[in-house]
């Protein structure tokens, strides 16, 4: 399976002066970060600290207040979604978000819609190439299906699957847009141990297709297990960034946060 | 769109083609090829309505206004300007389409349901337009003398001509969304009925899917209100106002929403009920109607589609996940 890679030398995603104010509430309160191609890049901080905020703002979900967020050197603040996911940004979501009535096959076969054509008149009229490129979609979708060993259940409605199968299912269905830039909100909430090493197994997959991963995560042994990079939210600002060694002696950090997590 | 949709628009068309040479030779039903056109026409409508309802989860309290433009597009074309019915039939198809645009664009790029209020007022608008411009829709008592339709040169009088013409576009419209509801926008449609954030995510522009769909549904009405209009010959205000709206709601819910089959179902089952075998409840019928849609929604939330399990038999089919979920 190949991806586009990204098309520049330039960090994937630049974040600058980034606000989000809800009402009086500041979710992020200036942030600026940089995230270069091809790595697995962690967010984390306590609850409430900004982390899906910034997801929500990157994927066009909520509109920032102020600030810049560039992809690949083109601005994408307070775009629509589904303009977003066609520049090559893609997500999952914190509480899963399939089409429960769909079937594993056909959740997939949506995430192929940004990057085929055919409308209404198209569809309603079968007009020549229609065919084909729903047997395209239907033999990409099952490759994405196959790379996250899913293909058994494609027949499914999605909505019958555990929530461990549900979680990779969004990854897949994420993926076959064929993003840049992957956004990941909590995969491994609600997942055994065995099931969360799966899916680091598979991120660390998914970063060897050259795509970027975007991690939220409170799972920290997975965290320092797979990042390459940890930036560190707290209040809405950032706090500390850096290689997974450095961000475990970081003080700030140790005392706002990891330590009373690694307890636990 | 798969061989079980196939076999049962085989079947529909079979028992379609039969009907009329089956209830002719019975006098006390003959008048039943009459109550199928009827039923076919608004079939047409019911088959927008539940791409609306059913699959984009909107609902439309304009339906009969679309209906009510398309008939007297048609009826005042031919009657005032001397237009042939099937050139007439086209522009009304584009007003309504136009019209739908208008009104789709703010009101779904809201989430929620002010599609029902726009339409709503759209609705009520429409109807007294019609009862008020007496120069152009002769007002209140409405038009007459609308020709038949013509087809090379012979005039389509007899109800059973009507009903082939009227059942063969039926077909052909519903062929035409079964192919949109299993291609990648009828995916998309589905998709933003059971979760919107996430179809946006996916890359689906979800306001403008849901108002192509609103435009689809009018486009239909508007074909369904151009035959009814050459077929009854005369037309008035009355069958294009809010209650016809409702009524049409009705139907596709009474067949099931889940389903373009339902709405084929039901609407031809509730303009039976309505049209036939009702009619000595004369001013009671609306608390029958009421009543029928509390019972539907009560104990048959899936319509009457979901008597047939044809969603029991593909589950069975399925590899159930929790049964593999240890692989």
């Amino acid at each position: 399976m190949t991806m586009a890679v990204s098309q520049s030398d330039g960090p994937i995603l630049r974040i600058e002066g980034l606000q989000m104010r809800f009402g009086g509430v500041a979710a992020l309160q200036g942030v600026d970060y940089e995230v270069p191609a091809g790595i697995i890049q962690a967010v984390i901080g306590p609850n409430g600290a900004g982390k899906t905020t910034l997801f929500n703002c990157i994927s066009g979900m909520v509109k920032p207040s102020t600030g810049a967020i560039s992809l690949d050197g083109r601005r994408i603040e307070g775009l629509a979604p589904h303009r977003i996911a066609g520049f090559g940004v893609s997500r999952t979501f914190q509480h899963v978000a399939l089409f429960e009535k769909m079937t594993v096959l056909e959740n997939v076969m949506l995430g192929r819609h940004p990057r085929t054509r055919r409308g209404f008149l198209a569809a309603g009229f079968r007009l020549p190439g229609m065919r084909s490129e729903e047997k395209r979609i239907r033999q990409k979708a099952l490759e994405f299906l196959d790379f996250v060993s899913l293909a058994a259940l494609a027949e499914a409605d999605a909505g019958t699957l555990p929530l461990g199968k549900q979680k990779i299912l969004e990854i897949a269905r994420a993926l076959a847009t064929e993003p840049r830039l992957i956004l990941l909100d909590e995969p491994a909430g609600g997942l055994n141990m065995r099931e969360t090493e799966e899916l680091g197994d598979l991120i660390q997959e998914i970063k060897k297709l050259g795509v970027t991963v975007l991690l939220v995560e409170h799972d920290m042994n997975l965290i320092m297990d797979i990042s390459d990079r940890i930036l560190v939210l707290d209040f809405g600002k950032v706090l500390a960034s850096g290689t997974p060694a450095r961000i475990k002696e970081n003080r700030a950090v140790i005392e706002a946060y990891l330590g009373v997590e690694i307890q636990c | 769109m798969g061989k079980k949709n196939w076999l049962i628009l085989l079947g529909t068309a079979l028992f379609i083609c039969l009907f009329p040479v089956l209830v002719t030779r019975i006098k006390a039903v003959s008048n039943y090829v009459d109550v199928m056109v009827f039923a076919g026409i608004f079939t047409l409508v019911c088959i927008g309505l539940s791409l609306l309802m059913g699959y984009a989860g909107q609902i439309s309290l304009a339906q009969a206004a679309f209906f009510g433009i398309g008939a007297y597009t048609s009826g005042i074309l031919t009657t005032k300007f001397g237009l042939n019915p099937w050139l007439a039939m086209p522009v009304g198809m584009i007003l309504c389409g136009l019209v739908a645009w208008i009104i789709g664009v703010p009101a779904l790029r809201l989430r929620g349901h002010y599609l029902a209020m726009a339409t709503l007022g759209f609705g009520v608008i429409v109807n007294i337009v019609l009862a008020e411009e007496v120069n152009w829709t002769g007002g209140p008592s409405g038009m007459t003398d609308i020709p038949t339709l013509r087809i090379a040169g012979y005039k389509i009088t007899s109800d059973v001509a009507w009903y082939y013409l009227v059942w063969g576009i039926v077909f052909c419209a519903l062929i035409f969304c079964l192919h949109i509801i299993h291609s990648r926008v009828g995916r998309a449609i589905r998709a933003i009925h059971e979760e919107e954030k996430a179809a946006e995510c996916m890359g689906v522009p979800t306001a403008r899917y849901k108002v192509r769909v609103f435009i689809l549904g009018a486009v239909l009405a508007a074909i369904a209100g151009s035959l009814y209009a050459h077929y009854v010959t005369c037309i008035n205000p009355g069958s294009f106002n809010l209650m016809w709206s409702i009524r049409f709601m009705l139907m596709v819910m009474v067949g099931g929403m889940q389903s373009l089959w339902g709405a084929l179902v039901g609407t031809v089952l509730m303009t039976f009920i309505g049209n036939e075998w009702l009619r000595m409840f004369a001013e009671f019928e609306i608390l029958v109607y009421g009543s029928i849609l509390l019972a539907v929604a009560l104990f048959l939330p899936g319509g009457m589609v979901s008597l047939a399990s044809f969603s029991a038999l593909r589950r069975r089919k399925k590899p159930s996940a929790l049964e593999d979920a240890g692989s």
